[in-house]
């Protein structure tokens, strides 16, 4: 095929030609870094959290009447051990927050008391015995918490934290030799070391902030019943197959219990599973939308270079002629639109992925996105070549179906 | 003539309808896109209190220690209890106003109705005035409820509906942590977006039902939320946070004009030193001093995901004018030979040229109706997402007219190329050629 005459007539129709380019040039851009977002919030909601999160429910009770921390805390231990009763119900424990609930207690960790920066950021989890299990959380390095162990206290009386148990990614981050087990941190808000008695598997942290990413996997669990907030999170793991009764019994037997107190309407009562959606749910909606717009995108790309193509044909249908009665084949004409729009393509694609390594790393200034990594560009790059021999193939086939007799007629 | 070439582009239009309807569906899909962001920006970035914001201030002082000082650092982003009562009872500003946000449980007397936690601001006599809270009945509390930790509480119209099916409910009593409080004012409508004033509480769409003075809160154990951080030996402990070091308030001031904004300024600074010499300070005074609109650009108060969306939408409308540009260019080149004979018969290029944007711009109109129903269904669809801002989104009527604007707008920009171009040929090359 030659390409100087496909050039030579390009020159003819210069406004079409650098308009399809520069279209495809943005569509590339753009659409490289919309796929690149999307692969960025899948990656995000399928990270696990280490939680076994089938069976598992979280239950928030608000007291109506909180003015005597004492009721609340022999209320919470008389809960549990309802709670533990019920037939539906494997294992239970009581939390301040939990992983993937947005909300909660972080707190600066260092190793030293007089450490000026943090070292890193955790969740504090205020747990007992029965949390590891509840979570299905399996201890990866020493031991668990003894029911001794768990005081239940207001956050101005705690006096420091003596043991606690960290997660798997916080200890490699604090000891990177792997030798956490039975070394001092100050984890707590005051100037007392707390002793690593066990470290867990993974397991996620509660915070959802795409700035504390870095943060995500770091979770010190406390032994404590923190009362005096006005509200506590049971955590309770139904039998295998028993999620929806132990949902309807909990409910009622903590009623029994104690009928001043309030479950929310909307979140009061939700399985992990909803948790989970509701953690992520602007990162699906970010994900949706992304890819509505670039297919949409791709589609007009894809009608812009049919019609502006098919206005080509049609402009040329003498000439088509003319070059078929000289002797062009069908498929010499084809392959002339398909060559040229490759050309065009080719073009496009380069200037494309200029502009799209530019627009992502004004992205990485402004907000919270990684570079982008060559494989998006080369992808699109394709997926757009592609999409171009596929949109000019129908005005392609109809120019190689001209006549060589239009050569002879005037119009 | 108008008329004339308004017909004259309604044949056009008709000639080849594909190449028509992907044109309208173009524009539309890229002021649809458009419009739905830049409407949820608009609404997300409005100004809570249009007339009153720009005389609002929010003071931050620094009453962290010493030991994790980094000279040129941010003050914390609320105030601890005693700078709040120092500077809320110094009285330097027009008005002052101390708070923070709550979940307070509620027992309606009503047995029809469950008890439910109500949010709540715990707040001191000026934030009504301040603010420009209207009153439905009754009013605010002064000086003697804040003083004496009154059981009183001015209620939102929702909670009033609720409870009191919308009637005059003031002098009435609300059983709110187990104690009773008296209902001394009812608000009328007020839901100022951004939720400026306690940002901790959510951003938007985030109204209060109960408005109790801080002091009875605090005398009343009720459950402040919001974010506490803390220094030093500060543990953050609910029972203790009069004395703790940690700072969990925010506070508001009114300064009417530029020198009692310097004013503010310079008292702050004085203030700082002053407890600085007490010994409570140990860092250099350290104050900020940001108005309303500064102080919520500061925050990012706007989601990053918001911003995020607008520009790939108008990424879009820039691709979606580009196609319609070369959809155009093909169009009107087409018609080469009319033009041309056109222009033999005695028509001018700029006559030419003024009928072929009257037909862009039909094509922009077609757009823009197309993209303003499209751009109802996407505001729609984000009212369905979970966002907290969700149910801000709306269209008001400056956005319905910059839709029409922008579409118009950009068929025309679209339109001026091909159009030049089109005009342009010779009209005896195309005689000729015929």
């Amino acid at each position: 095929m030659q390409i100087k005459p496909i050039l030579a007539a390009m020159r003819r129709h210069k406004a079409g030609t650098i308009l399809i380019g520069f279209q495809i040039a943005l569509t590339l851009a753009i659409v490289c870094n919309a796929l690149f977002i999307i692969h960025e919030r899948i990656a995000r909601v399928s990270r696990p959290s280490g939680v076994n999160e089938s069976n598992l429910f979280v239950i928030t009770s608000d007291w109506a009447d909180n003015s005597s921390n004492d009721n609340i805390d022999a209320q919470i231990k008389a809960d549990l051990t309802a709670l533990h009763q019920l037939g539906s119900v494997q294992d239970a424990t009581s939390l301040n927050s939990f992983p993937l609930h947005g909300t909660g207690w972080d707190n600066f960790i260092r190793m030293t008391p007089d450490q000026i920066h943090m070292t890193t950021d955790a969740s504090v989890f205020l747990a007992d015995e029965h949390t590891l299990g509840t979570l299905g959380v399996k201890l990866i390095a020493g031991r668990n918490f003894t029911p001794d162990e768990v005081q239940s206290l207001t956050i101005q009386d705690m006096k420091g934290w003596p043991a606690i148990i960290v997660s798997k990614d916080l200890a490699k981050v604090l000891f990177p030799n792997g030798d956490a087990l039975g070394k001092q941190i100050y984890a707590s808000n005051n100037n007392t070391p707390s002793t690593i008695v066990g470290i867990t598997d993974t397991l996620q942290s509660h915070m959802m902030d795409s700035d504390d990413n870095a943060f995500a996997y770091n979770a010190v669990l406390v032994p404590m019943r923190e009362v005096g907030t006005g509200y506590v999170h049971y955590l309770i793991r139904a039998r295998p197959g028993q999620l929806e009764a132990a949902m309807r019994d909990v409910p009622k037997a903590l009623i029994a219990q104690n009928r001043m107190r309030i479950f929310d309407p909307d979140d009061g009562e939700m399985t992990f599973a909803q948790v989970r959606a509701k953690a992520y749910e602007r990162d699906y909606g970010m994900a949706i939308l992304m890819g509505i717009v670039s297919a949409v995108l791709l589609a007009i790309t894809a009608a812009g270079i049919v019609g502006l193509t098919s206005f080509w044909v049609g402009q040329r249908r003498r000439q088509i002629g003319i070059r078929r009665a000289l002797g062009a084949t069908r498929n010499d004409i084809l392959s002339y639109f398909m060559t040229e729009n490759m050309l065009i393509g080719v073009a496009g694609v380069v200037v494309g992925t200029l502009l799209a390594i530019g627009i992502n790393l004004w992205m990485v200034t402004h907000y919270d996105v990684a570079r982008l990594s060559g494989t998006y560009l080369l992808v699109g790059a394709v997926v757009l070549l592609l999409l171009g021999q596929g949109a000019v193939l129908a005005p392609a086939l109809r120019a190689s179906r001209v006549p060589p007799v239009e050569a002879t007629r005037s119009v | 003539m108008f008329g004339y070439y308004l017909d004259l582009a309604f044949r056009g239009l008709r000639r080849n309808r594909m190449l028509t309807a992907l044109m309208v569906l173009a524009i539309a899909l890229g002021i649809g896109a458009s419009m739905t962001t830049l409407t949820v920006l608009h609404v997300l970035s409005g100004d809570p209190l249009p007339g009153r914001s720009a005389s609002i201030y929010y003071p931050q002082v620094d009453p962290q220690d010493i030991s994790k000082y980094v000279p040129g650092a941010e003050p914390p982003e609320q105030v601890a209890w005693i700078d709040g009562m120092n500077l809320l009872n110094a009285k330097r500003a027009t008005r002052q106003a101390l708070m923070t946000g709550g979940m307070v449980p509620l027992q309606p007397t009503q047995s029809s109705i469950d008890p439910f936690r109500a949010m709540a601001l715990f707040t001191t006599k000026d934030f009504f005035p301040m603010f420009g809270l209207p009153f439905k009945y009754g009013n605010a509390w002064g000086d003697a409820e804040d003083a004496g930790k009154a059981h009183i509480v001015v209620i939102s119209s929702d909670l009033n509906d609720k409870l009191f099916g919308g009637k005059n409910s003031v002098g009435g009593t609300l059983r709110l942590q187990g104690a009773d409080f008296r209902i001394i004012g009812v608000l009328g409508d007020w839901h100022p977006n951004p939720h400026f004033y306690d940002p901790y509480m959510g951003n938007y769409a985030s109204d209060e039902d109960i408005f109790v003075p801080l002091t009875t809160s605090r005398a009343t154990h009720m459950g402040h939320e919001g974010s506490v951080d803390c220094w030093g030996n500060g543990n953050g402990g609910p029972e203790d946070l009069e004395r703790s070091q940690c700072v969990w308030l925010q506070f508001w001031v009114q300064l009417d004009d530029a020198a009692s904004v310097s004013e503010y300024q310079a008292f702050l600074v004085h203030y700082s030193e002053e407890q600085h010499a007490l010994g409570r300070f140990t860092r250099a005074p350290n104050v900020r001093l940001r108005s309303m609109m500064q102080w919520l650009a500061f925050q990012k108060v706007v989601p990053s995901d918001a911003r995020l969306q607008t520009w790939l939408a108008l990424g879009f409308l820039v691709v979606c004018l580009i196609n319609t540009v070369g959809l155009m260019l093909a169009k009107f080149m087409r018609r080469a030979n009319e033009l041309g004979v056109r222009r033999a018969l005695g028509a001018s290029r700029r006559a030419l040229f003024a009928q072929l944007l009257i037909e862009a711009g039909t094509i922009g109109f077609a757009g823009g109706a197309l993209g303003l129903l499209l751009s109802l269904f996407g505001l729609w669809c984000v009212r369905q997402q979970p966002a907290e801002y969700a149910p801000l989104a709306h269209m008001d009527t400056p956005m319905l007219l910059a839709t029409f604007a922008l579409a118009i707008g950009a068929s025309l920009v679209a339109g001026v190329l091909p159009a030049w171009r089109a005009c342009h040929i010779p009209p005896a090359l195309q005689l000729k050629a015929n």
